[in-house]
């Protein structure tokens, strides 16, 4: 199949000095790429790369980064604006950090795709009930009557990938997205993100540092150490077999339980 | 052999206007034997940290009662909570915000030394040794918080913890804001110190494979209750709880 995003030999600066050297991947639709690595590794750099995030001191010095078609770092920020939220979905580690405090979930989600189309209020509604009633939300119209502060950390994260994936975007940047969530609502969390995927066909970027998350989604892996690109390639591959050296320590610092 | 710290239906129950009591810790007793070290596990909410601040008294107990190397120190105040602080010790979850922003990590580690009395050049002397300890050098002695990594900040908080020689470490999510190889690192030296120093541990964390290559036994939380106890590898072998079933089968 055709490749929705592509970095070719990537090089990102924060005020001149080059904190990402020479990234070179691809991501098909439906593809989940994991990209791990320690903090300051560039992952979330990488990932803001992609929809022109950096901010006023981030600069793409070198490289391209395509994605439909089109080199990211070329558009302007109005082209930008047309595929942030609509081709591309974003959501973070703390998704209720990022919903308005005084405003209900429904509204937000009127909000947002009234921005990208013209929709009744009743029909996002709609859309959205029957979003959340696909990923089993308990109560889909409690949600949208309430407000962030009503629900919990691991609800407002569940209503944000929701949220993000109404808009059927054709990627979704995901930047640690269960890294706050408890186990037991990370795992609803992993499998609701696999699920859209299949529902949708959307790729996913994901970054993360817990390599559980990675290896219970992915379908290929990107290691990165201190901006460079170490090991990229099958996720099985490098998970079980890791030619890097910087990747078998990565691995071998993970705790892993033993059980009967 | 006498507990260490010997718990017993420990109770702290929060009120605020307008809204119900909430009892965060609810009736929970255990005991620490010397040279042990206990894990404590449980989702957030669960009261595991709330535990662990009425058990360095930085928060007043509802109900029961805490014995501390065989002393009740459940209403200790002043010269006595001070006491209290010889034999136990803390390392939180963010070793930033743990150390005072204006003054150098040595000062930090030399404090409950000055409150001992320790001379300046002892005390110098000391710093230097503790950061050996914990793998820092002695220039580490003269930098702020803001001027050092995550892991090495936590190795300081380490070093202090240690610099009063306590009995028991407690570890509230010491290691939870650090990238695993640095994880990895410090789980090393907790270990090594427990070797060398004879250290106890209460180990608060919600990584349950990180408690099972660290600690002899568990006590799994829920709702402020105890709800499981025992040996580490009994507890994740043979879950007995279904919210202990639930915990490990979470686990990716």
């Amino acid at each position: 199949m055709a490749e929705l995003l592509r970095f070719e030999h990537v090089e990102i600066s924060y005020g001149g000095e080059s904190v990402v050297h020479d990234v070179s991947f691809s991501v098909k639709p439906g593809e989940i790429l994991g990209l791990v690595g320690e903090s300051g590794s560039g992952k979330s750099t990488l990932m803001k790369s992609a929809i022109g995030l950096l901010g006023n001191n981030g600069l793409v010095t070198r490289g391209d980064i395509l994605f439909e078609g089109k080199n990211i770092p070329d558009l302007s920020e109005k082209e930008l604006r047309k595929i942030r939220g609509a081709r591309m979905g974003m959501i973070f580690q703390d998704a209720g950090a990022s919903l308005c405090p005084i405003r209900t979930i429904g509204e937000q989600i009127y909000e947002s795709m009234s921005a990208h189309r013209k929709i009744s209020r009743q029909d996002a509604r709609n859309q959205a009930l029957a979003l959340f009633d696909k990923l089993h939300f308990k109560d889909g119209k409690r949600i949208w009557d309430s407000y962030p502060f009503e629900l919990s950390g691991g609800m407002n994260q569940r209503a944000g990938i929701a949220i993000a994936m109404l808009m059927q975007p054709a990627v979704l940047l995901a930047d640690e997205p269960t890294s706050a969530l408890d186990v037991a609502v990370q795992k609803q969390v992993v499998e609701e993100m696999k699920q859209l995927r299949d529902l949708f066909g959307t790729a996913i970027l994901l970054v993360t540092h817990d390599i559980g998350v990675v290896s219970a989604m992915a379908d290929t892996v990107l290691v990165l150490k201190d901006g460079y690109q170490v090991e990229y390639g099958p996720a099985r591959q490098v998970l079980e077999h890791p030619m890097h050296e910087y990747t078998r320590k990565l691995l071998a610092a993970v705790p892993k339980l033993r059980r009967a | 052999m006498e507990p260490i710290l010997q718990v017993s239906g420990l109770t702290k129950t929060f009120h605020a206007n307008g809204k119900p009591d909430f009892t965060a810790v609810d009736q929970v007793s255990f005991l620490l034997y010397p040279g042990e070290t206990v894990g404590i596990v449980g989702e957030s909410g669960c009261g595991k940290s709330t535990l662990a601040k009425l058990l360095c008294r930085l928060l007043d107990v509802t109900e029961g009662t805490i014995r501390l190397c065989g002393q009740d120190i459940t209403k200790a105040r002043d010269r006595e909570l001070f006491g209290a602080y010889r034999n136990i010790q803390m390392v939180f979850q963010d070793p930033l915000t743990s150390f005072d922003p204006r003054r150098t990590l040595g000062d930090g580690i030399g404090e409950s030394l000055r409150n001992a009395g320790v001379s300046k050049t002892e005390r110098e002397r000391r710093v230097v040794e503790l950061l050996e300890q914990c793998g820092l050098s002695e220039t580490f002695a003269g930098r702020y918080p803001h001027e050092v990594s995550g892991g090495q900040c936590q190795r300081a908080a380490i070093a202090r913890a240690l610099a009063i020689k306590p009995k028991l470490l407690l570890c509230d999510e010491a290691t939870s804001a650090l990238d695993v190889t640095v994880q990895q690192q410090i789980m090393e030296l907790l270990k090594e110190l427990r070797e060398k120093e004879k250290l106890s541990y209460l180990f608060i964390c919600h990584n349950l494979a990180l408690v099972q290559s660290f600690c002899d036994r568990v006590l799994v939380m829920h709702e402020g209750k105890i709800v499981e106890e025992g040996t580490t590898d009994q507890v994740i072998f043979y879950p007995q709880s279904d919210y202990t079933k639930i915990l490990l089968d979470s686990i990716l």
